[in-house]
């Protein structure tokens, strides 16, 4: 009886979390085009349903309808696999992403994540790595230029940011002695890893910029000079797919820099709210700021993008490691 | 037309490597237009750009040999569709210096102003979409708002937005609309707290200066021999502008400084767009300040219609005047003129040979974006396809002017 219990809430809280997420996309493009809206002077979506609401359902039925287009000399496998390949490591992320500690309902003591992973950090950062593959894929598969410099982009821009992303939370596992995402934001019951880490702060947030591919750091999709880039000659719900993978990973971003720079779910003391709702409220503040950087900020040129990364970016993440290592001594 | 398809084979390390022949447009975003350019790519690398144009090509010159001189004027407003009046103003110029009229002090007044007004909308349009080329969308909107107020003072001069066609040989259509005053001062006090706006939002953004400082550089001797002009000439250090240099109408009684800056560079033909339309604001308050009171259309029975319009009920010469101008048009004196002025994109010239007939016998249009496109092949570190979108950017051409 005792499984039977367990394995339903596992199975429960699985489903919560897929329904969670594919539903998230809907209002998270609404908002985009409401904060695009206001920064840019305009109103944004207005029409369908109150203030725009309904927008998001509308566009969805339209990407639903539309032709499914595959390119005559595309590799119809490739093709059709890319979006899922994009789609899937987004979803997969979130296993290990915990949203508080636990509730308890019922008398049954909730956990509020799905698996606490001793190498927790460890399996986000490789599971959204592959994601690229699905941009890859996509733009060798389309067999068009545009969106072949799109992938080739992507390549370049993953291969040289993952490594300053990777070395820059290494500060914070050294003070949490942890991997696990449950004990690094318990280690920062005290004091927040933003006072003792910012410069690893600051690459993660860059590298993070340019992992979700959002200006300024978009070559792989920049508008200006690739048409698209690698999702050029998707169509319907098969460029949706990308799409909603480009949201997801803007909020397990965002949700990774809660965890491990702005203490998870601790709040600050003088304001008493439920643990959850501070995870929520970091959680939006960063999202929003993904959202008003892509309005505010043009996009880096192709070298230009390479040489910060090399060139800036991992030096100022080895850098944290030597200092957090000398301070810890 | 040079040929592109024969490709360099690379030799290296035993691989050999291809260029990748890139098709830019003709419906791509950030083409302007319907221009193709045809890249030869190694990797992100542009070894070549090879413009083709034509996709919009609609015969303005030939048609024109078929059309009456004021019928001709409508086909002007579509060359540089983004300010008309100077298109309009050119043509119209060219053909009163072979019928050796002048137009009244005060129609010259309200073309100066138009034009400089059309300028100030067609340098709004470069100064949002350069940033734009290079991935800030945020500031075309931003300038499309203060566009959208110059184009509501053209409107409510002529009714039209647009194409507003409101030259005529030996004057302007109408008088200037009551209440218009004021609201020209209105714009004026306005926008150039705007153009700061513009300055803070993007002139100062560390980005957009990497990605256009030093970008596809034009060196002043390179400029001339291009054949270079307008704003593209004056960024790259060469100090020429028609309306100081060789005045019309009355720019020579107006005060106003010539943009020139030094660099040639993809940023300074941002910035002395900017810039110039400072001076622009400056020239219209002048205009407004200074327009005498008077009629608006030369009073030659031969060119103009009657601007007392109770004539046309009451003097039977009128009428039938009226009635041939409508349905012959004018005849010109035969003979040959190229006239000059300087629009937005630079030097725009209008030839015309007149056989003493009511059409052309030949037009040509020297038309800036044309000439000025002819810059892509002659600047220096333009190296990536990114750099080659800047480039295209800040050159500013207009394609319905390019094609014709």
């Amino acid at each position: 009886m005792e499984s039977f219990l367990a394995i339903g809430l596992i199975v429960g809280k699985l489903a919560v979390v897929i329904a969670i997420l594919l539903i998230l996309p809907i209002p998270l493009t609404w908002i985009e085009r409401k904060i695009a809206g206001h920064i840019q002077q305009r109103l944004g979506p207005m029409r369908v349903g109150w203030h725009g609401l309904l927008q998001p359902l509308a566009d969805g039925i339209k990407l639903l309808f539309k032709e499914d287009h595959i390119p005559v000399e595309a590799d119809r496998f490739l093709f059709t696999l890319a979006p899922i390949i994009a789609l899937v490591p987004p979803f997969l992320v979130f296993v290990a992403i915990p949203i508080g500690d636990s509730i308890t309902l019922f008398g049954t003591e909730i956990t509020l994540y799905l698996a606490d992973m001793n190498v927790g950090l460890l399996y986000i950062l490789a599971v959204a790595g592959i994601e690229v593959y699905g941009v890859i894929l996509a733009g060798w598969a389309s067999n068009s230029k545009y969106a072949v410099l799109g992938s080739l982009r992507t390549c370049a821009q993953m291969i040289s940011y993952e490594i300053p992303m990777g070395f820059s939370v290494i500060g914070v596992v050294m003070l949490a002695q942890s991997m696990s995402l449950l004990d690094i934001v318990e280690s920062q019951a005290g004091l927040w890893n933003i006072v003792t880490q910012p410069l690893g702060f600051f690459v993660f947030f860059v590298s993070g910029l340019a992992e979700a591919q959002r200006i300024p750091f978009d070559l792989p999709e920049a508008e200006g000079d690739l048409g698209a880039g690698y999702h050029t000659e998707y169509s319907g719900m098969r460029f949706s797919f990308f799409m909603i993978s480009e949201y997801l990973i803007v909020v397990f971003l965002s949700a990774l820099m809660v965890l491990l720079f702005f203490g998870g779910w601790h709040g600050i003391a003088m304001i008493p709210l439920p643990p959850v709702v501070w995870f929520l409220l970091k959680l939006s503040f960063f999202i929003w700021m993904f959202m008003w950087l892509r309005f505010t900020f043009p996009r880096y040129r192709y070298d230009q993008l390479m040489s910060i990364g090399w060139k800036v970016l991992l030096p100022l993440s080895l850098a944290n490691i030597l200092i957090s290592g000398v301070f810890m001594l | 037309m040079t040929d592109v398809t024969v490709l360099d084979e690379i030799e290296q390390d035993g691989k050999s490597t291809q260029e990748v022949l890139l098709n830019l447009g003709p419906q791509h975003p950030s083409t302007h237009g319907v221009l193709r350019l045809v890249l030869e790519m190694e990797g992100e690398y542009v070894a070549r750009v090879d413009p083709h144009i034509g996709y919009l090509h609609r015969g303005t010159e030939k048609l024109a040999e078929d059309f009456t001189y004021t019928q001709i004027i409508p086909l002007t407003d579509r060359l540089d569709y983004l300010c008309p009046p100077s298109t309009n103003q050119a043509f119209v110029l060219a053909v009163e210096r072979l019928l050796d009229i002048e137009a009244p002090e005060r129609a010259q007044y309200i073309r100066v102003m138009m034009t400089e007004l059309s300028r100030i909308s067609g340098h709004l349009l470069i100064a949002g979409a350069l940033p734009m080329d290079v991935g800030a969308m945020t500031v075309l909107l931003y300038t499309m708002r203060e566009r959208e107020m110059v184009l509501d003072l053209l409107e409510m001069i002529c009714g039209a937005r647009m194409h507003t066609s409101f030259c005529r040989v030996g004057g302007v259509r109408e008088d200037l609309p009551e209440g218009f005053a004021e609201r020209v001062r209105e714009f004026c006090e306005i926008f150039p707290q705007r153009i700061s706006d513009y300055e803070r939002l993007v002139a100062r953004n560390r980005v957009f200066l990497q990605r256009t400082k030093g970008i596809a550089v034009i060196t002043p001797e390179d400029a001339i021999d291009l054949g270079l002009s307008g704003p593209n000439l004056r960024a790259s250090g060469v100090d020429w502008d028609i309306r100081r240099d060789c005045p019309y109408e009355i720019y020579d009684r107006l005060d106003f400084n010539v943009i020139v800056r030094e660099g040639g560079d993809c940023y300074d033909r941002w910035q002395c767009r900017i810039d110039e339309m400072r001076e622009s604001t400056r020239i219209i308050e002048q205009c407004m300040r200074d327009m005498p009171q008077g009629p608006f259309q030369t009073d030659d029975p031969k060119v103009a219609f009657p601007v007392d319009k109770a004539l046309l009920s009451c003097s039977m010469e009128t009428q039938i005047n009226h009635f041939e101008l409508s349905a012959y048009g004018f005849k010109v004196p035969a003979g040959e003129i190229y006239s000059c002025v300087e629009a937005p994109k630079g030097e725009l010239g209008f030839y015309i040979i007149s056989d003493g007939s009511e059409k052309p016998f030949r037009m040509k249009v020297r038309a800036p974006s044309f000439v000025n496109l002819q810059a892509l092949q002659g600047a220096s570190n333009m190296d990536y396809l990114a750099d080659v979108v800047a480039m295209l950017g800040s050159l500013d051409p207009v394609l319905a002017e390019v094609d014709k």
